[in-house]
C-alpha cells in the first residue's frame, strides 16, 4: 500500500470513529486489522488526525500486546501458555512450532508466512492445549493437529473481532 | 468425603442452567428458559428499591475483592449532574480464572439482562462491556448478542415501552492483564495506556471521563436478574450469612473432571472434589489456590474450609475469583510459583517501581532456585522483596504477585531448601503433565 493510500485509509478509519469518545484504542484496532500492523508512519498520521502528540499514540501502541509494529505474516499463530494448557502439554506444542518454523515466540518466519506468538489463556481451558489461528480458536492442539489447522488457515480468511458472519 | 452429620452441598445451577442447550447463546433460547422476564419486573419497579433489593440480598462482587455490589451502587453521588456510566469488567485474565469467559460464551444474554436492570437501577443510560482482546470468539458472540437485543427492543430507546434508554458498547482490550484493575480499565476505555489511577477518588465519584461510574464484574451483574426474579430470600437462603448466594467454582489442574461447578458460597473443596471425581487417580492433593494465582496457596489442611469470603480469609488466603487450581504430589511448588511470577513480571505495567523491579528480580531468584543454583539466604531475599511489594505497590497486581511467593515459602519452605541441597529440582516434571502421566 502506498503512502497516499495509507493516509487515505487512516483518514477514513478516524472519520468513522471520530464521534466516539476516547476513540484511540478502537481506531488502532481497526487499523491493526486492516493493515496488519501500525508503524511510525501510521502513528504520525493518527496523531495528526486526532490532534494528539505522536508520543501519546506511540505509548498506546507499544503498551498493548495486540498492536503490531511490524508487518504481520499471512498466518498468525498464537499458542496458549497459561497453566491449564501447560498442564496438558502446551510447552511441547510451543517447542515443536519453534522447531518447525525456525523462529522463537514473538517472531515471524523469514519468508513472512507465519508469525508465532504466545498468549496467556484463551478461556478454552477445558479443551487445552489451545491455539488461536487467524482469529479462530482451536482446542486439543497437538503436533499433528497443528499442521492440519495451519494448512486450512492459509486458505481461509482472517477473522477479527469486527468481522461479520458466524457469531461464534 | 463428607461426614454423615453434614449433608453434602448440592450444586445450584442458576447462570449455567441452560448451558447444555446447543443454542444457549441465542436470544430465542434464553427467552424460552425464562430470560428477560426479570427485566419486565425490574422496569416496573422504582430504581431505588432495586438498589435496596441488591443491597439486602448481600450480593458481593464476584471479581475477587468481594465488595458488596448494592453498596457500591449507592455510593454514586446523588447531586452530580454528569452522566453516570456502568462498566462491566470482562477483562478476565487471572491465571486459573475461567468463569466469565465461558459464561459470556454460553449465555451472553443473562449478562445483557443484568446490565439493563443494573443500569436502570443506578440511572445510567450508557454501559460498556470491557472484554479482554485475546478472546475474539467471546467478543464476536457478545457483539452478536447486543445486536439481537437491539433488534428485539431490549436495548436502545424506550426499552419495552418503559421510557428507559440504554446503549451498550462492547469494547475490546488489546492484550494487557493490568486492564482488569478497575481504574486501569477506565484509562484503557478512554483510549490511553491502561495504567492504574490513584485512589481516591474512587470510580463512583470520578470514574470514566471523570463521571460517576460503577465498575462491576461480569458474574456480579449476571447474578442480578435472578435476584429480581426470585427475590432476596431465595438468594440469601444460599451461601453463608455474610457471603450470600451462589457462584462459579472453576476447578482446573490435577482433577478428574475439571470445569465450572456452580454452587452456594461456603461449599468446601472436599465437596467440590467429590463432585469432580477427585484428584487425578493415584495421586494426592498437594496444594491449591482458592481464587486464582493472586491468592495465597492453601494445602490439604484446608480441604474443609468453607469457601466463603470470611472463612478463606481467616485461613490466610482470599476467596478471589473461586478459580480452584488443583496441584497433586507430582508438582514442584518452586516451578509453579516461578511460572506465576514470570507472568506477573511480563504483565506489570511498569508504573510503580516495587512491582516493576520486584517481579523482575523474583523471576531471577526463583529461576536460580529451581535450577538448584540458589542459596538458602535467597529465601529471605524473596520474602524481603515481597515485603516491599505487599501494600507498597500502586495497585493490587503487586500484592497478587507477592501472595504465591510468601504462601509457598510458608507452607513448603523445606521444598525450597531441598532444591538448594540437592543442587536441582527433585521432581520429574513430565509426571505432572497429562501426556507424561503414564510414562
Amino acid at each position: 500500500m502506498s503512502r497516499v493510500d495509507v493516509a487515505e485509509l487512516v483518514r477514513s478509519v478516524v472519520e468513522n470513529r471520530r464521534h466516539e469518545r476516547g476513540p484511540l484504542l478502537v481506531i488502532l484496532h481497526d487499523l491493526n486489522d486492516q493493515l496488519g500492523y501500525i508503524d511510525s508512519t501510521v502513528v504520525e498520521l493518527v496523531a495528526g488526525e486526532l490532534n494528539v502528540s505522536r508520543a501519546d499514540v506511540h505509548g498506546v501502541v507499544t503498551f498493548y500486546t495486540d498492536f503490531r509494529t511490524e508487518p504481520a505474516a499471512g498466518v498468525s499463530l498464537k499458542l496458549c501458555r497459561a497453566e491449564a494448557c501447560k498442564a496438558v502439554g502446551a510447552e511441547r506444542v510451543v517447542e515443536h512450532a519453534q522447531q518447525v518454523f525456525g523462529v522463537r515466540v514473538g517472531e515471524t518466519t523469514p519468508d513472512g508466512s507465519v508469525t508465532l506468538d504466545q498468549v496467556f489463556c484463551l478461556g478454552n481451558c477445558a479443551l487445552g492445549p489451545a491455539a488461536q489461528v487467524n482469529g479462530k480458536t482451536h482446542g486439543r492442539v497437538d503436533e499433528n493437529r497443528l499442521v492440519e489447522i495451519l494448512a486450512s488457515a492459509e486458505t481461509t480468511e482472517r477473522a477479527s473481532a469486527t468481522s461479520p458472519g458466524e457469531p461464534s | 468425603m463428607t461426614t454423615d452429620a453434614q449433608p453434602a452441598t448440592a450444586l445450584t445451577p442458576v447462570l449455567s442452567r441452560n448451558w447444555d442447550r446447543p443454542d444457549s447463546f441465542t436470544l430465542q433460547s434464553y427467552r424460552e428458559t425464562g430470560g428477560y422476564e426479570a427485566l419486565r419486573t425490574a422496569l416496573n419497579t422504582d430504581p431505588d428499591s432495586l438498589v435496596n433489593m441488591v443491597k439486602s440480598s448481600g450480593l458481593r462482587g464476584r471479581g475477587g475483592a468481594g465488595f458488596p455490589t448494592g453498596m457500591k451502587w449507592s455510593f454514586l453521588p446523588a447531586d452530580n449532574p454528569k452522566p453516570r456510566y456502568l462498566v462491566v469488567n470482562a477483562d478476565e485474565s487471572e491465571p486459573g480464572t475461567c468463569k466469565d469467559i465461558p459464561l459470556m460464551l454460553a449465555n451472553p444474554h443473562v449478562l445483557l439482562e443484568g446490565i439493563v436492570i443494573s443500569a436502570y437501577a443506578i440511572r445510567s443510560s450508557q454501559a460498556f462491556i470491557y472484554v479482554r482482546g485475546e478472546v475474539l470468539h467471546v467478543i464476536r458472540r457478545l457483539k452478536h448478542a447486543v445486536a439481537e437485543a437491539y433488534d428485539a427492543g431490549l436495548l436502545g430507546r424506550d426499552i419495552l415501552g418503559s421510557g428507559f434508554d440504554l446503549d451498550v458498547v462492547v469494547h475490546a482490550g488489546a492484550g494487557a492483564y493490568i486492564c482488569g484493575e478497575e481504574t486501569a480499565l477506565l484509562d484503557s476505555l478512554e483510549g490511553y495506556r491502561g495504567q492504574p489511577r490513584l485512589k481516591p477518588p474512587f470510580p463512583a465519584v470520578s470514574g470514566l471521563y471523570a463521571s460517576p461510574t460503577v465498575v462491576n464484574n461480569v458474574e456480579s451483574i449476571a447474578s442480578v436478574p435472578s435476584i429480581v426474579a426470585n427475590g432476596v430470600e431465595w438468594f440469601t437462603a444460599m451461601g453463608t450469612e455474610k457471603s450470600a448466594g451462589f457462584g462459579f467454582f472453576s476447578l482446573s489442574g490435577h482433577v478428574a473432571r475439571p470445569g465450572q461447578y456452580e454452587a452456594p458460597l461456603g461449599v468446601t473443596l472436599r465437596e467440590l472434589l467429590d463432585m469432580a471425581g477427585g484428584v487425578r487417580a493415584g495421586h494426592e492433593l498437594k496444594f491449591w489456590t482458592p481464587g486464582g494465582s493472586s491468592t495465597p496457596i492453601l494445602t490439604d489442611e484446608h480441604l474443609d474450609t468453607p469457601l466463603d469470603f470470611e472463612s478463606v480469609g481467616s485461613a490466610g488466603s482470599m476467596l478471589g475469583t473461586r478459580a480452584l487450581q488443583i496441584f497433586d504430589d507430582t508438582t514442584c511448588v518452586v516451578r509453579a510459583v516461578g511460572r506465576w511470577i514470570a507472568f506477573y513480571a511480563h504483565e506489570s505495567c511498569g508504573k510503580c517501581t516495587p512491582c516493576r523491579e520486584g517481579n523482575f528480580w523474583m523471576v531471577q531468584v526463583l529461576d536460580r532456585l529451581e535450577k538448584g543454583e540458589g542459596t538458602e539466604d535467597e529465601l529471605d531475599k524473596l520474602l524481603d522483596i515481597c515485603d516491599n511489594l505487599l501494600g507498597r505497590a500502586f495497585c493490587a497486581l503487586g500484592d497478587g504477585a507477592a501472595s504465591p511467593v510468601m504462601s509457598s515459602i510458608q507452607h513448603f519452605r523445606q521444598e525450597y531448601i531441598d532444591h538448594v541441597e540437592q543442587g536441582g529440582c527433585p521432581f520429574d516434571h513430565r509426571k505432572s503433565t497429562v501426556w507424561g502421566a503414564d510414562s
